[in-house]
This record gives structure tokens, C-alpha cells and sequence, in this order.
């Protein structure tokens, strides 16, 4: 029994330990592995060269002189008489040769005297034309001289002289930054700032995302059937309303968006009103709930000139940028600044009105579902569903149908809009049908776990992908790589945060919510001071890890010092790329080191 | 008055931890909650407030039935019953005064709380809050900054600020030595006849019950084993509530 029990388990080991090898064995096929190739005498010297190259980076450089010292030469030697190199005994550098004629590809041997001590250069071959060929690098001696033996070029015949020629150059003057070194700093500077670029904003979206995507504060939010079709339908007819609105508003501001007086006027009256309007909506008391009437008007208010303060708002800060980045001159940088956040503003507030409006409408509706709900009777609430769940269902997949459409342009109505639309019409059908009538939903955990899903695919996809479709957009170049980056970045540091919210103690935002607070209130006051120090910490971590992305990034074109590293590395320029790399590595540790600094301040 | 009827709870692949619990508390009552850990209390208070959705039952309170209200009026509930926890439930990183002032956050407006903005009311009251349970000075430090018993301090606090008619203590000297202990429960008996707040106070320790309770309940298992006077809490009922094997302490 005790025997068998052991035989098997090592015939168990010895299975595992054969598989091992067999898997190890195939990993060596499959990844080429060649230690022959290491030892190759023609590779180690090609390595050895790179090595050395990467050795010297290309940082500084001098101003030269260059000193040529030639004799005729021909090649091969003239019919008839032989020609004599120039006597040439005197104090000044001098080269001279066993011959001054030879044949192709046969040996001579060239003399260098009165060289200064130790110079280094090259030995080369002159064609008539012009065009050089290296015979050999010479080192003089303490004397300046030098002996090498050469082998004559295989070249055509020609008839007149060319030369062999050895050059010194000598440095003039202290060491200056080279073009390279300079390039190079333009683009580290780049780099950072493409970081920080895509750090901020990445953080920005992150933070907001990461509440819907942390469990805890998600999983207790359910509503019944009713009020989420109806709330699936008011957000849909919501962002409908809402973009229509503000596609006619932008049309009908269209003739004063050059009028940078209107709009300023507009802004200040626009916000005054508003916030008289705040004001007097919010009011002191919270006892008494405020009238019907009054909530319908101070909505309508608030978003009739929120919209028209966000209009102008943004428009004048184009116009402000436009206006002043001319006469700030070298500063006119901060005047595409102010423009630039015009043009964020003027592209947001569309998407903003239209979710403004969907959040709107949707609630609405879904507070009456949740009415209808609570107080009518379950076989009337059960109808209701049946017909709300279809509608529902139907316009969510005839959507997905559009998505569909507009990638594969099938342009088959049938199959991108009525079957699509007749499936979640069933589906819907369906859930109202199997749910019983007033019983809750899990709609928190559903949008968990669909925003979830979207963090996880995109954070799967490398930012260096993300990139050559942002290089696509927007034209190579930092604001792509930054672009990619930011991208990326909220998608990691949701996560990185939502699983913070969901490692913080509960006892705090139970005790808040006991208070009667909202959920905005306890998120504020229960769940950020708790998360605001692993926050920072992961955001400083995402800067450090950002900054090393943003160095690889040029490599398919967006921005930074990858783009001149790829370059120099592709034209076996080592010596300027290895300048980049050092740039890299002091950048990347000495963002490692300020990045740890202030972490170990915040937490 | 607080009307609890045929309240149960049942978890989720869990046994019953609430079984058809009813009874009254007058307003302006000290009940004492007792029973072994995991008897329910928790769940009993947590009911109450809804923090726990009863699985059945209803927890009715002036005419107004808790357990079917909507979350809008489940709010307006809530705001008026203070809750007093045993790991007192502070935000640690925030101030004392926040904390305090975070009991108003049920009567203040979102918008105006989104930006840390409470009335100079609310603020005046939170320190006076603070003076009552002799922790003023230390209204801008941090909450972990504090010992036990100046937490729990407060912690009753921030439920005094709710202005409230009921306040849940979940084992609010749990955590304490006995001298806390007995400072913390004094200051709920004061709030307890001086603003007539009806509490409810769940206790391991017998001497507490009979020192500060008007009336005690027991619950084993869920189930409600005693309500009567604490003084009639004698070996018998004891061994009933506790179990055979069950010594006195205290």
C-alpha cells in the first residue's frame, strides 16, 4: 500500500521532470537559441565596435583644423616612363611610398615623417575625382613617424595622378555641445512633458472611473426593472435632446464667434444668471423639499445658461488666445495654451450638454419607474416592464446594430438595425418576463462589471499600438504620444484606484451613511480622505512609469527622444544614440528618485 | 415610539440572524441590548437604520413604516436616529470638527457639502458639541491623533449633531477600559434624559445593563429570549440568554 503510494509518486516526479525538459528543449528551438553565434569571431568584433561606440556618446564636439599631407600616385603605373615622388627632406610633415606607381591589389608601403607626436588619422586613397577610400588608420610615434603597409586599391585603370593622402585634424578651442547633444536635450525636455501631459489628464478621467469600478460602492445599487428601462430610454432620448440642442446653439453663436466683446459680455451675464439661479435653487434649509415648480424652473434655468456659459465661455477663450499670442511675442506659447483650452472646451461641451441631458432625463424617468414600482400593483407593474424592457432592449442592440454598421458597413438595414433590434426586443421581453416584477436588480454590479471589462481591454492593448492610431488622428508627433499615453494611463490607474476604494475600511462610510447622506456625501466624506494618500502614490508611480513609456513612444512616431533614438539607431549612428540612451537612464533615475520623494511625503 | 414587528434577517447561505424579533420602545427609553456575540445585536440595530435590509418584518417609527421607504424618505429617516459604533467609525484622516460635522451631512445640501461648506450654524454647534463631551481642543487635529475614548467622544458627537430622536449604540464601550467605559456611558444616559433620545445600546457587561438601562432585551440566536427590567435578569434568565455553560462576569 505504502509502496505503491511512493512508486506512483515517482513516477509522477519523473513524468514531470521528463515534461520539463521536453517544454525547456522546445523553448530552445522555438526562440533560435545559438550560442555558436556568440562565439563567432566576426560578430564579437562587430560588438565589440557598437560596445565601444556606445562608449562614447556624442556629446561634445570641437572646432578642428585639418592638415593634408599627400603624394601623387598611379594607379596602375603609366606605359613608359616611371614616375618619382617629390623629394621632399624637409621640416614640414611629409608621406612618402616604396613606389609611386603601382598595380591593383598589389603591396606597398607608405612613410610618414615630421608628423606631430602620437596623432591619430586616417590614410587615405584619392581618386581623381575626388573620392576617398580609407587604406589605413595611422598613429605616429613620439617622433611623428609612421610605417604602415597597404594593399593598392582594386580600382579601373586611369590615366592621370591621384594621390594617397594622410589627414590630421587637430581640435581648435574648448569642447562645445554637439548637434546631437542639443537635439537630444530638445527632445528630453519634450518627453517630460509628454509624462506630465499624459499623467494629468490620464489622472483627471481615472479618478472618476475608478468609483464606478470599485465593487464595494458599486454592489449595493439595484433598482427594479421599471426604472431601469425607463431610465435606459431617458438616457438615450437625453443625449439625443442634448445634442441636438447644442448642434443648433453652436450654429446659432456661429456669427459672433469672432466677436471676442459679445462673448465676454455673454459669459459674465450668462454666469451672473447662473449663479443667481444656484443660489436661489439650492436655498439654506434642506427641511423642507422645495416645490415641483420651483426644482422644474431652477433646473430648466441652470441648464439653459450652463449651456450658454459654457458657450461663450469657451469660445471667448479662443478668441482671448488667438488675440494674444502675437503681441506676447516668444511668450505667444501661452496664448496657444488659453486657445487650445478653448478648443478642449468647444469639443467637451457637446459630449457634456448631451450626458448632461441623458443624466437628466434618465433619472427623471427612472425615479417615476421606481414610483410605478413602489406603488402600483405587481401584475400592472409586470406589463408595464414587458413593454418597457422591449423598447429598451431593442434601442440598446439597434445601437449596437449602428456600431456594427459603421465599422463593417454591411449597409443592410436588415441585419444591422431590424434583427438586432428584434433580438434585444426578445431579450428584453425575456428579462421582464423571468424577473419577478418589483424585485431589484443588480444594476451597480452590472456597471461595474461592464466598465470593468472596457478598463481591462484597453489597458491590454500596449500604449505603443495606441499610438501609431493616435499618430493616424493627429499626425506624427508629441501630442500623439501623449495622446496614447493618457489613454493608457486612465485605463491602469482606474484600476490601480478602484482597487484602493475597495481595500478601504467600511466602517467609516457606514457611519456616514447612517448620518442620511447621499451617496455623492459619502463618497466625499467617507471614501476620499481614505484613498486620498495610495492616490497620490499611484499617480506618482504612473508619472515614473510614463516617463519611461514616453522614451519608447517616438519610436512609431510619437514625440519624444525615442523618435531621434530609432533615427540614429536605424542610420548606425551609435555614438548619437548612445547620447540618447544616457539621456534615458538619467532622466528615468532621477524621475524615480523625485517620484519616490514624494510619495514617502504623501503617505 | 419605535415599533419593531416580526422583524427577521436572514444572510445570504447564512443561518436566521434575526427570527421574528417584535417589540416597543417608548420614546425617551435606555434599552439595553444583550446577548452573546453573534446573537444578532449588530444586526438588530443595523436593521433599524437600514444600513442591513431586513429580510422580513417592519420596523415602524411614529407612523412612519422604515422598512418601506423610499430612499429619498429613508434619508430623512435616517438623519433623525444617530449611530454609535464600537470601532467608533471614525474618518481617521479627517479632522475632528469634520467628523463631528459630517452628522449634519443628512440635512445638508450635496452641492454645498461637495465643497466642504457647512452653515456657520452647523459649525457653532459642532463645537459646542465638542465642549459637552470635553473634547473642544482638539477639534483640528486629526481623528486617529485621538485615544479610544476621546474617539467614541466623538463619535457620539457627530450622532448629537443629527439632532436626533433615537440613537443606535452598537457596543459603544466594547473597545474601552472600564473607567471610559462608564464616562461614555454617562454621557449617553445625559443625552438619554436631558433630550428625553430614546437609545438603544447593545452591552456584553450586566453591570452596565443594570446601572444605565431603563429596560433590557435579550437575543440568542436570533431569537428574543428576554424583555423585561434588567433587575429581573436573575441566574435563570441568565443561563436562558447565555447559555448553560455560561459564568457571571461583573
Amino acid at each position: 500500500m505504502n509502496n505503491k503510494k511512493s512508486f506512483k509518486k515517482s513516477l509522477g516526479l519523473g513524468l514531470s521532470i521528463a515534461i520539463g525538459i521536453f517544454i525547456f528543449a522546445y523553448a530552445f528551438q522555438v526562440t533560435d537559441v545559438d550560442f555558436g553565434t556568440t562565439r563567432d569571431e566576426v560578430r564579437q568584433t562587430s560588438l565589440t565596435r557598437v560596445l565601444r561606440a556606445l562608449a562614447h556618446p556624442d556629446l561634445v564636439e570641437y572646432e578642428t583644423s585639418e592638415l593634408n599631407v599627400e603624394i601623387p600616385f598611379y594607379l596602375p603605373c603609366p606605359e613608359g616612363e616611371t614616375p618619382s615622388l617629390p623629394d621632399n627632406a624637409s621640416n614640414e610633415p611629409y608621406i612618402t611610398a616604396t613606389a609611386a606607381c603601382a598595380g591593383p591589389g598589389e603591396m606597398l608601403t607608405v612613410e610618414g615623417f615630421n608628423f606631430p607626436a602620437y596623432v591619430q588619422g586616417p590614410l587615405n586613397f584619392i581618386t581623381s575625382s575626388g573620392v576617398k577610400k580609407q587604406l589605413e588608420k595611422f598613429q605616429a610615434d613620439a617622433d611623428g613617424y609612421f610605417i604602415y603597409e597597404i594593399e593598392v586599391p582594386k580600382r579601373q585603370p586611369v590615366a592621370e595622378a591621384q594621390a594617397i593622402r594622410a589627414t590630421v585634424r587637430t581640435n581648435i578651442g574648448g569642447p562645445m555641445w554637439s548637434k546631437n547633444a542639443i537635439a537630444t536635450w530638445d527632445k528630453i525636455i519634450e518627453t517630460i512633458f509628454i509624462a506630465l501631459l499624459a499623467t494629468t489628464i490620464g489622472t483627471l478621467i481615472a479618478i472618476p472611473t475608478s468609483f464606478i469600478a470599485a465593487r464595494n460602492l458599486m454592489v449595493d445599487n439595484t433598482s427594479p426593472l421599471t426604472s431601469v428601462a425607463f431610465s435606459v430610454i431617458g438616457w438615450l432620448i437625453g443625449i439625443w435632446i442634448g445634442s441636438q440642442t447644442t448642434q443648433w446653439l453652436l450654429t446659432l453663436f456661429e456669427p459672433i464667434a469672432d466677436n471676442l466683446a459679445l462673448n465676454l459680455a455673454g459669459t459674465f451675464v450668462s454666469f451672473a444668471i447662473l449663479y443667481a439661479v444656484l443660489r436661489w435653487s439650492i436655498g439654506t434649509d434642506e427641511d423642507e423639499k422645495a416645490s415641483l415648480a420651483k426644482r422644474v424652473t431652477s433646473t430648466i434655468g441652470l441648464a439653459v445658461f450652463g449651456i450658454a456659459f459654457a458657450i461663450f465661455f469657451s469660445i471667448s477663450f479662443r478668441a482671448i488666445g488667438t488675440l494674444i499670442t502675437e503681441p506676447l511675442g516668444s511668450f505667444g506659447f501661452f496664448g496657444n495654451f488659453i486657445f487650445q483650452l478653448g478648443e478642449i472646451m468647444v469639443m467637451l461641451t457637446p459630449a457634456l450638454i448631451a450626458i448632461f441631458f441623458g443624466a437628466f432625463v434618465g433619472s427623471s424617468l427612472s425615479k417615476i419607474g421606481q414610483r410605478i414600482s413602489d406603488y402600483m400593483p405587481a401584475a400592472q407593474v409586470k406589463l408595464i416592464n414587458i413593454l418597457l424592457a422591449s423598447i429598451a432592449g431593442a434601442a440598446l442592440f439597434a445601437l449596437f446594430g449602428a456600431g456594427v454598421e459603421w465599422f463593417y458597413q454591411i449597409a443592410n438595414p436588415v441585419k444591422t438595425l431590424y434583427i438586432p433590434a428584434g433580438v434585444g426586443a426578445a431579450l428584453g421581453l425575456i428579462l421582464a418576463i423571468t424577473t419577478t416584477a418589483k424585485s431589484p436588480l443588480p444594476t451597480g454590479l452590472i456597471i461595474y462589471t461592464i466598465t470593468r471589462t472596457i478598463l481591462n481591454g484597453t489597458r491590454s492593448v500596449e500604449p505603443l499600438v495606441m499610438a501609431i492610431i493616435a499618430v493616424i488622428w493627429v499626425g506624427i508627433g508629441p501630442f500623439a504620444g501623449s495622446l496614447a499615453l493618457a489613454l493608457h494611463t486612465v485605463a491602469a490607474l482606474a484600476k490601480l484606484y478602484s482597487e484602493q476604494v475597495e481595500s478601504i475600511s467600511a466602517g467609516p462610510i457606514e457611519a456616514v451613511q447612517a448620518t442620511g447622506a447621499n451617496q455623492l456625501q459619502t463618497i466625499v466624506y467617507a471614501v476620499v480622505p481614505q484613498i486620498i494618500p495610495p492616490y497620490i502614490s499611484f499617480t506618482m508611480y504612473r508619472w515614473d512609469i510614463n516617463v519611461r513609456m514616453s522614451t519608447i513612444i517616438g519610436f512609431v512616431g510619437g514625440g519624444g527622444i525615442g523618435f531621434l533614438l530609432s533615427q540614429n539607431i536605424n542610420l548606425l549612428d551609435y555614438r548619437a544614440a548612445s547620447a540618447q540612451m544616457l539621456a534615458i537612464a538619467v532622466v528615468v533615475a532621477s524621475m524615480d528618485y523625485i517620484s519616490s520623494v514624494i510619495r514617502e511625503k504623501f503617505v | 415610539m419605535l415599533e419593531i414587528k416580526n422583524l427577521s434577517k436572514k444572510y445570504e447561505g447564512g443561518p436566521l440572524a434575526l427570527d421574528d424579533v417584535s417589540f416597543n420602545i417608548p420614546q425617551g427609553e435606555f434599552l439595553a441590548v444583550i446577548g452573546l456575540s453573534g446573537s444578532g445585536k449588530s444586526t438588530l440595530l443595523r436593521c433599524i437604520n437600514r444600513l442591513i435590509e431586513p429580510t422580513a418584518g417592519d420596523i415602524v417609527w411614529n407612523d412612519i413604516n422604515v422598512t418601506a421607504a423610499s430612499d429619498d424618505e429613508l434619508r430623512t429617516v435616517r438623519r433623525k436616529i444617530g449611530m454609535v459604533f464600537q470601532h467608533f467609525n471614525l474618518v481617521s484622516r479627517s479632522s475632528v470638527l469634520t467628523n463631528v460635522l459630517s452628522g449634519r451631512l443628512g440635512y445638508t445640501n450635496p452641492a454645498m457639502s461637495f465643497f466642504n461648506k457647512f452653515s456657520q450654524e452647523d459649525v457653532d454647534n459642532a463645537y459646542k458639541e465638542l465642549e459637552r463631551v470635553g473634547i473642544a481642543e482638539k477639534a483640528h487635529q486629526r481623528a486617529d491623533e485621538l485615544s479610544g475614548g476621546q474617539q467614541q467622544r466623538v463619535g457620539i458627537a457627530r450622532a448629537m449633531m443629527q439632532n436626533p430622536a433615537i440613537i443606535l449604540a452598537d457596543e459603544p464601550v466594547a473597545s474601552l477600559d472600564p473607567v471610559l467605559a462608564h464616562s461614555i456611558m454617562q454621557h449617553l444616559e445625559k443625552i438619554n434624559k436631558e433630550h428625553n433620545v430614546t437609545v438603544l445600546c447593545s452591552l456584553h457587561f450586566l453591570d452596565l445593563v443594570h446601572q444605565y438601562a431603563d429596560r433590557a432585551i435579550a437575543l440568542n440566536d436570533g431569537k428574543l429570549m428576554f424583555d423585561g427590567p434588567p433587575n429581573e435578569i436573575d441566574d435563570a434568565k441568565f443561563k436562558e440568554i447565555y447559555g448553560k455553560d455560561a459564568e457571571r462576569v461583573g
